[in-house]
């Protein structure tokens, strides 16, 4: 899998500084589980997450003892598993995975337009965002959007292209409300993509206005 | 530092946990109380921290940042834990403690001890303004969204004083790679 799209960096220190919203958090992960360019940057945005906590007055401890460590020790096993990297093509990247298990194909799918579907994710309570796969038949678009807010995609599947350029497989669109755009899918394959965002989508036109109560988007 | 989790890796070392415990437990539990944690909790979590630590110890892989960042990450992800359960990212250890601590080369813990400390300097040689969006993102534990809204400007003005900060800091430490 070649990433040619990656989070911003001002993204990855959201990440970082664990303020990223949660639903955008998981396709942040997501991206990262797959991408060794994002996972250096995010080294760099941890250690200044480090330095920061290094800089603070130290707390006094009230407690009359330390923690006592006991044999739980080797729960962990001492080799963990190699490398999550490089994911076979189409798989489900773990963070997401968590969330609506393995397979792509369970999905139940409900329609949103003809050659779109859309499935939304429940977060883990208290999470803030909105969080959901989106189907498109080869060659369909979403209608043009602006958004509230930062929004993530992440394509899992086929291809879609927009304005920006063309987002494959672990290519992650990260965006903001400045950004208008209107994602036509691979004219061959078509493509599935998990969004995330702060707040829903504003379409233009008046048909997705009117739509858009339904379908929550 | 590396030496006390060597010892707690290897050998089991109370001693060495306690050790590590009277250097990172006050400064995790200054990170919590600073976002907002009550003392109690916050001395809670620091504990729950440093044990994690003790846990994991034989699955740190010294050259994917240093010890107070690892550290860091467990006090960033029990902290999310805290607020919503569950954080995202919390089973990424795939990547991160994918090597066993004893192949972490001496040479790279002292230059990663070196980019910290480096770190350190560039964040406090920043231009205020960046550094107050960077405070308010890491330590008061602000969404880019409520960092705007408190200080009554857009969301990509924002972004661009984290971008321009985190871009600054990142090439600062380009020489001891």
């Amino acid at each position: 899998m070649t990433i040619s799209h990656h989070l911003d960096d001002a993204t990855l220190m959201s990440f970082a500084a664990g303020t990223l919203p949660a639903a955008l958090a998981v396709v942040a992960a997501s991206h990262i589980a797959a991408c060794p360019l994002c996972r250096t940057a995010l080294v760099h945005a941890e250690r200044i997450g480090a330095a920061l906590m290094d800089d603070l007055p130290p707390a006094t401890i009230t407690g009359a003892s330390p923690p006592m460590p006991d044999g739980s020790r080797r729960a962990v096993p001492p080799h963990a598993p190699a490398a999550g990297p490089p994911q076979p093509a189409n798989s489900v990247p773990p963070p997401l995975a968590r969330l609506i298990g393995n397979g792509l194909d369970a999905i139940r799918w409900r329609p949103l337009a003809i050659g779109v579907w859309h499935h939304r994710i429940a977060l883990d309570r208290g999470g803030a965002g909105d969080l959901r796969l989106l189907k498109l038949a080869p060659g369909r678009g979403v209608p043009e959007h602006g958004h509230n807010g930062m929004e993530l995609t992440l394509v899992l599947r086929g291809s879609y292209h927009d304005a920006i350029g063309t987002f494959c497989a672990g290519d992650v669109a990260d965006l903001d409300d400045a950004v208008e755009h209107q994602p036509i899918s691979d004219a061959a394959q078509g493509c599935v993509c998990v969004v995330a965002s702060e707040k829903p989508a504003r379409f233009r036109g008046w048909l997705p206005r009117i739509l858009a109560p339904f379908h929550g988007l | 530092m590396a030496d006390l989790l060597r010892r707690i890796a290897e050998q089991a070392d109370a001693s060495a946990f306690r050790e590590l415990y009277q250097v990172y437990g006050p400064r995790v539990k200054a990170y919590m109380m600073r976002k907002g944690t009550d003392a109690a909790t916050a001395e809670d979590l620091a504990q729950e921290t440093l044990l994690a630590v003790w846990r994991k110890a034989s699955l740190y892989a010294g050259d994917r940042g240093s010890l107070t960042t690892w550290i860091f990450t467990i006090a960033r992800n029990l902290r999310i834990d805290l607020l919503r359960r569950q954080a995202p990212w919390q089973e990424l250890p795939e990547w991160r403690l994918q090597e066993p601590s004893e192949e972490a080369l001496p040479d790279e813990a002292v230059a990663e001890k070196q980019r910290q400390s480096r770190v350190r300097t560039l964040l406090a040689e920043l231009p205020a303004d960046q550094r107050e969006v960077v405070g308010l993102s890491y330590l008061e534990g602000l969404s880019h969204s409520e960092i705007a809204t408190r200080l009554c400007m857009p969301v990509g003005t924002v972004k661009s004083r984290m971008r321009l900060a985190y871009q600054k800091i990142r090439k600062g430490v380009e020489d001891l790679e």
